[in-house]
């Protein structure tokens, strides 16, 4: 296909998320059937329209084939459906994988869905899986890396190259944490200031404790179809304008360059397709794993120069009204994250700011959104340009 | 549950681990354009020939970065705390994943570190590194 075959030709037609947080009274699939039922009921079809569905993965309910599983438990039978393995892009690789299916006929209606009970439904050996899932089994797990330090290697580096500060690192969960407060879904919605940040339990240096994404129950659901069709449906449509995926490595020791990653080059990809540039956008949803990455990201996207990520956060240019709003929902560090629904939620947020849906947290006259989300440590990276008109 | 991940003995990486028992930190050359590569594996990953050998490194090399961990989810590992992990860009020309041994306090990215072996059970030697004497 040319660079340019699948710009806008799906759409996101409908939304859905379940309740996130400590949510005890649902399994993972049982999150993923409620957002998937709000996705449904959004976009205005009926379930007899879905013939595709991709989801991820689950740590917590390890299904063999969780793809036929979750079609099995919707009580659906698409003719294309499987289960997509790509850490933290993993949303953003099923809409493009959504998008490639019905730009090509194989099928017309995609639902996408996950949904995970990270924080209620794991035990400690299970936690513990989780937290080593990302590590090499044999060549960086044995020497006790969590996830965190994983990251801690490369915000490490990256203040010891840029002189990067760990004032700036927390102005990134100050500033989503600030967005969540207007954000009644979101799990953590008390204000926090840099001080609280700092003075928070140190877990991998130089990340403390609310540097961390969350621990959540949670599912997100997306309803894809032909930019066509959604016209006729009940919402406004959000085009997937541009889209590119970059694969690097998977493993940390491997990365060339722990602070220069693919999400250069599928940015650059997905702002081709697109047709647009980086400043066309104003609002983005950057995933925020750990505080560091969305300082790497919004360089990387080209929203900033190389060095100037810290000093955009800390000075409030990301916040609601400020140059470029980031996370407007409150990102993985505020809102939730379980999982590859993490990402899939700035995909949601993007998709209501595009509808005007935000509320006191709308982005006024948002009309253009990047969105991008990273697996592994920094290994995978898939960036999508939305917009709301073709 | 084991008390901390053991690495897996297996067809790329045998003679890898059978280096760190005898004390040598092994890594594969292609026999094709001289690269070397870690972690083991069957093909170059710069010319794709499957034609490698082992080679001896130096054993020494630069701290590219680190971490300090506070908290360890895994037994044996707890009573560490705070432990180091890194990435150590060996002079040889292969960036490994490790542990720095000494007070985290003195670790900086830079530092010259030099291996040592640490061992796990009868079959596991585990390379560790420690700061140079002049570092």
């Amino acid at each position: 296909m040319s660079p340019s075959a699948l710009r806008n030709r799906v759409a996101i037609a409908g939304v859905g998320e379940s309740r996130v947080g400590k949510v005890p009274d649902r399994t993972g699939l049982g999150l993923a059937a409620e957002a998937a039922k709000l996705a449904v009921a959004d976009a205005g079809i009926e379930w007899q329209d879905i013939d595709g569905l991709l989801t991820a993965y689950s740590l917590t309910e390890p299904y063999f084939m969780l793809g036929s599983v979750m079609c099995e438990y919707l009580g659906i039978q698409p003719r294309y459906a499987a289960s997509m393995v790509v850490g933290g892009a993993t949303p953003g690789v099923m809409l493009h994988h959504a998008a490639m299916a019905i730009a090509t006929g194989a099928c017309s209606c995609v639902l996408i869905v996950i949904g995970e009970n990270r924080r209620t439904g794991q035990s400690r050996d299970e936690a513990v899986a989780a937290l080593t899932a990302v590590g090499h089994p044999n060549f960086e797990s044995p020497y006790g890396p969590l996830i965190p330090a994983l990251y801690g290697l490369v915000a490490q580096r990256r203040m010891h190259e840029y002189g990067t500060t760990p004032e700036e690192l927390a102005s990134v969960a100050v500033t989503f944490r600030y967005h969540a407060s207007l954000n009644p879904a979101a799990q953590m919605r008390d204000i926090i200031t840099v001080r609280d940040v700092l003075e928070s339990r140190m877990i991998a240096e130089p990340l403390h404790m609310l540097d961390c994404c969350l621990i959540s129950d949670a599912g997100g659901a997306l309803i894809v179809t032909s930019a066509d069709r959604a016209r006729d449906l009940a919402r406004r449509p959000v085009y997937l304008r541009g889209i590119g995926e970059t694969h690097t490595h998977e493993h940390v020791m491997m990365a060339r360059d722990v602070i220069r990653t693919g999400a250069v080059e599928s940015s650059r990809i997905a702002y081709e397709m697109a047709g647009i540039a980086p400043a066309d956008a104003n609002v983005a949803m950057l995933y925020d794993c750990f505080t560091v990455v969305p300082i790497i990201e919004i360089e990387e996207l080209g929203f900033v120069q190389p060095g100037e990520g810290g000093a955009f956060f800390a000075a409030g240019h990301a916040r609601l009204g400020g140059q470029l709003p980031v996370n407007t929902h409150g990102g993985m560090l505020s809102h939730a994250h379980a999982g590859a629904a993490g990402g899939l939620f700035g995909i949601v947020e993007a998709s209501r700011q595009l509808r005007n849906e935000c509320g006191v947290r709308q982005v006024p006259g948002a009309d253009m959104a990047v969105v991008h989300v990273e697996g592994g440590i920094l290994s995978s990276h898939c960036t999508m340009v939305l917009s709301n008109s073709l | 549950m084991q008390l901390r991940p053991m690495p897996k003995i297996d067809a790329d990486s045998a003679p890898f681990w059978a280096g760190t028992a005898e004390g040598e930190l092994r890594v594969q050359r292609c026999r094709q354009c001289q690269q070397p590569r870690f972690y083991p594996r069957l093909l170059c990953p710069k010319c794709w020939s499957d034609d490698a050998e082992w080679v001896v490194t130096s054993g020494v090399g630069t701290i590219y970065s680190y971490s300090v961990v506070h908290r360890s989810p895994w037994e044996a590992l707890a009573d560490e705390v705070p432990y180091v992990v890194a990435l150590v860009d060996l002079d040889d020309g292969v960036r490994l994943f490790t542990t720095i041994t000494d007070d985290p306090d003195l670790v900086r990215i830079g530092s010259r570190v030099q291996v040592s072996f640490r061992k796990l059970s009868p079959d596991v030697s585990l390379p560790v590194f420690s700061l140079t004497a002049d570092a």
